[in-house]
């Protein structure tokens, strides 16, 4: 169940990650040439949207690295697109664009229209709730050139990544579901359902085109699929904050939801 | 190969043999001496891998890290947004429904 060279590229990124200097990192930026766009779907997230548009700006300017920021709303009723409107005059139209759907449409399709108006060579998703935090993203950018990985996975499983907000019985769910995916699937990478990653534009692209699943159950199709296609994947820790605004979910339907997308993969993968 | 096919490969591979073992269709004397031992031996597995589970599901469930640092920074950038937006001159729109 360990997978030995995973944990040793985790380990080099670690020792990696501590010893270099900022005049050696600054270098590695400049000769970067990749652009990397933020897919950010959002439904009723007026709250939610300018914080973390802020954050990404903040940690991505920091880092050096070319980005820009698609949000794709899907027609929320409380007025998100308009507060996209009113950030995309703040921070100019190169960095935020907007391509906004009538109506909910679900998370396959929005990240499909997103690459088709992303301009960077890479893509990262992430929810737009404030579980994902900004900061990771240029670590996710280590991590990927460090293995040349067509896909890195944020983790709430290994190191120091955990999660913020959940009671003990949740985390049991939790805990117990990833052991059954990990027995059942063997799929090489420690968190299947979380949706924060960064992918290759063209991976990303034949992973949604192969993954049928509706739902969260979609992110766990899109990684078990990466390792059917041989795709390469890193991990790297992340802490999960649960939703600070709004509602967080975990009843009957979504674990039910869960075992028939894992019996689903079990069967077809 | 799904990984279901996998799955029924290998149990049924591995039942096989101890179905065999147990009608006598293959016979030794490590059989004949440890009968009862082969005849229970699923049961025994089966048992051993529920208490695995559980204790590792367990331990993971208690090291599972509460990011308590990573929520407190996360409530400070909010605050720091909402100022540095404010400067910036964002407008909170106002509700359309």
């Amino acid at each position: 169940m360990f997978d030995f060279t995973k944990i040793i590229w985790i380990f080099l990124f670690l020792i990696l990650g501590t010893s270099k200097d900022n005049q050696a990192m600054g270098k590695k930026v400049e000769n970067n040439l990749n652009k990397y766009s933020i897919l950010l779907p959002t439904y009723n997230e007026i709250e939610n949207l300018p914080i973390i548009i802020w954050l990404i700006t903040k940690h991505m300017d920091q880092s050096g690295y070319d980005y820009e920021i698609v949000i794709i709303d899907d027609g929320s009723p409380d007025g998100t697109l308009e507060a996209g409107k009113e950030l995309q005059k703040i921070y100019g139209e190169s960095k935020i664009l907007l391509r906004p759907r009538e109506k909910k449409l679900g998370l396959g399709t929005a990240y499909i229209h997103g690459i088709k108006h992303a301009t960077g060579n890479f893509i990262v998703i992430m929810d737009a709730d404030l579980s994902h935090h900004p900061k990771f993203i240029p670590k996710f950018i280590e991590m990927q050139e460090l293995g040349n990985f067509d896909i890195v996975s944020g983790t709430r499983y290994m190191g120091n990544g955990g999660v913020y907000g959940w009671d003990f019985k949740r985390k049991l769910v939790s805990r117990g579901a990833n052991f059954l995916t990990q027995v059942l699937l063997r799929p090489g990478v420690s968190d299947l359902t979380g949706s924060f990653r960064l992918y290759k534009k063209d991976v990303l692209q034949k992973l949604i085109d192969s993954c049928i699943s509706k739902g969260y159950v979609f992110q766990m199709e899109m990684i078990v699929r990466a390792r059917q296609f041989n795709f390469t994947i890193g991990e790297v820790p992340i802490s999960f904050v649960d939703r600070v605004y709004g509602e967080s979910k975990l009843g009957g339907s979504e674990i039910l939801q869960f075992v028939r997308g894992l019996l689903y993969l079990f069967a077809t993968t | 190969m799904t990984k279901l096919m996998e799955w029924l490969l290998a149990v049924g591979s591995v039942f096989a043999v101890w179905f065999a073992l147990i009608t006598k269709k293959v016979e030794s004397s490590f059989t004949k001496q440890y009968f009862t031992l082969i005849f229970y031996s699923p049961l025994f597995f089966g048992i051993s891998f529920v208490i695995y589970a559980a204790v590792i599901v367990l331990y993971r469930t208690f090291t599972f890290n509460n990011c308590e640092e990573a929520a407190s920074e996360l409530q400070k950038e909010i605050e720091e947004a909402k100022e540095e937006l404010n400067k910036l001159g964002y407008k909170v729109p106002l509700k359309v429904k």
